[in-house]
């Protein structure tokens, strides 16, 4: 494999495999690295309904189209790759990557994506797998006929919690505000669906099982009353955070972790721009993560090109 | 049938064979879907690097899945997809249920199928 490139896309998601596309149509050598799977948070949604232009693509159809045609124009892919070293400060950018080696581009482009929000608690991770689960697709049919939790407040919770009736007997809602931050049409929806209960202002604290789970513990933000849900499983929606801790340091970051660009994408380092999930932004879409990664890749092109200074 | 570059165990008489003839044996029991997708990934990217290990994948919804991984001991409180199981010299050392990223499984191949 080629070790020099003239750019360099950490994340493969919609945004990095966008980018890439641009940047080897233009002639630009362009290696994509991604720590995960090609495709980004593309490849955890079986059904993506509202990309223009292919009605019904799964996301995996639509990641494995998007590295095709990022491939087919010269781009070279890097999944599952563990980035050791990130050197981006000086006119010649380094990312080290294990078993694979040190790779050297005047350009990069950061579009690490997000990574789902977890609580955080101990007991979350003892049960993943074992009850707690953060697809509803995948694993919904292994609660068929037991009493569920779904944590979350926004779109997907209220959707997948609607969807997780198909199976559960009951879904209990478990929401940190006293309001969803969903959409009005999935809140009724939620609302009018007789399975489905809500327990609004609440704390996760723990959750019980041996061996499986059992329970998930609540507290009230209000007056700290612990509930006691019996629930076989927990389904969690809680949103997603920029997938930038190993950018910390490296580049300016929100006080919430999202990268700092400028509208033409930039960075606070020379040839080094974001697109995607992880910048700082209002509205995170895969068309809008599309959008980043075309002004990203053109952006890079004209730095490339542009005379060296004086 | 599973669309990966893995080789599918379909038959109960394959596991066993597959069991029987490699000492080393990785399955990841799963679908087409968001949290099976990117460990048969991990599997295809890493099957090179642990030429001694069988890796091989196997149709969730399959019969030989209810007759042979689903029916094992070790995974009777899995409740997340995929789930993979891992054998040496016929045994299970171990098996986890869910999504796994590439640390994890190398992880488990590093301690239990070196």
């Amino acid at each position: 494999m080629d070790r020099e490139f003239d750019a360099i896309v950490l994340g493969g998601g919609p945004a990095g495999l966008t980018a890439g596309i641009y940047l080897a149509r233009a002639r630009v050598r362009t290696l994509i690295v991604d720590t995960g799977t090609v495709g980004g948070q593309m490849v955890l949604s079986y059904a993506i309904a509202n990309y223009p232009g292919a009605p019904d693509v799964t996301g995996r159809d639509l990641s494995r189209a998007m590295r095709r045609q990022a491939e087919s124009f010269g781009c070279t892919v890097l999944p599952l790759a563990d980035v050791t070293a990130l050197e981006l400060d000086g006119p010649v950018k380094a990312v080290e990557v294990a078993d694979e080696g040190r790779f050297t581009a005047r350009a990069v482009i950061l579009a690490p994506g997000g990574v789902p929000r977890k609580l955080g608690i101990p007991s979350e991770a003892a049960f993943e797998g074992l009850g707690i689960s953060y697809c509803a697709t995948c694993d919904g049919d292994f609660f068929t006929g037991k009493d569920i939790v779904v944590i979350g407040g926004g779109n997907s919770a209220l959707e997948e919690a609607v969807a997780l009736t198909k199976y559960a007997s009951s879904v209990t809602i478990v929401h940190e505000f006293d309001h969803f931050q969903a959409q009005p049409w999935a809140v009724a929806e939620a609302e009018h669906n007789p399975k489905i209960r809500f327990l609004m202002a609440q704390e996760v604290r723990e959750f019980v099982g041996d061996g499986s789970l059992a329970e998930v513990v609540v507290a009230s933000k209000h007056d700290g009353a612990i509930t006691r849900i019996p629930a076989s499983g927990a389904f969690l929606f809680i949103g997603y955070v920029p997938n930038t801790r190993f950018l910390e340091g490296v580049v300016d970051l929100t006080p919430r972790g999202e990268i700092v660009t400028d509208d033409a994408l930039r960075t606070n380092l020379p040839g080094v721009l974001a697109a995607g999930d992880a910048r700082a932004k209002r509205y995170r879409q895969i068309t809008t993560a599309v959008a980043d990664g075309t002004v990203a890749a053109l952006e890079t092109v004209a730095f490339l090109n542009a005379p060296p200074a004086a | 049938m599973l669309d990966t570059n893995l080789t599918h165990i379909e038959t109960a008489e394959q596991f066993q064979e597959e069991i029987a003839k490699n000492g080393k044996v990785m399955v990841c029991c799963g679908r087409m879907g968001p949290m099976c997708i990117p460990v048969y990934g991990v599997m295809e990217q890493i099957e090179s690097k642990y030429p001694d290990v069988a890796f091989r994948d196997m149709l969730f919804d399959s019969p030989v899945a209810m007759q042979t991984i689903r029916a094992l001991p070790e995974v009777r409180h899995f409740q997340g997809l995929p789930f993979t199981v891992y054998f040496r010299d016929g045994k299970v050392v171990a098996a986890t249920s869910s999504i796994q990223s590439k640390a994890q499984v190398t992880a488990i191949l590093d301690r239990e199928l070196a």
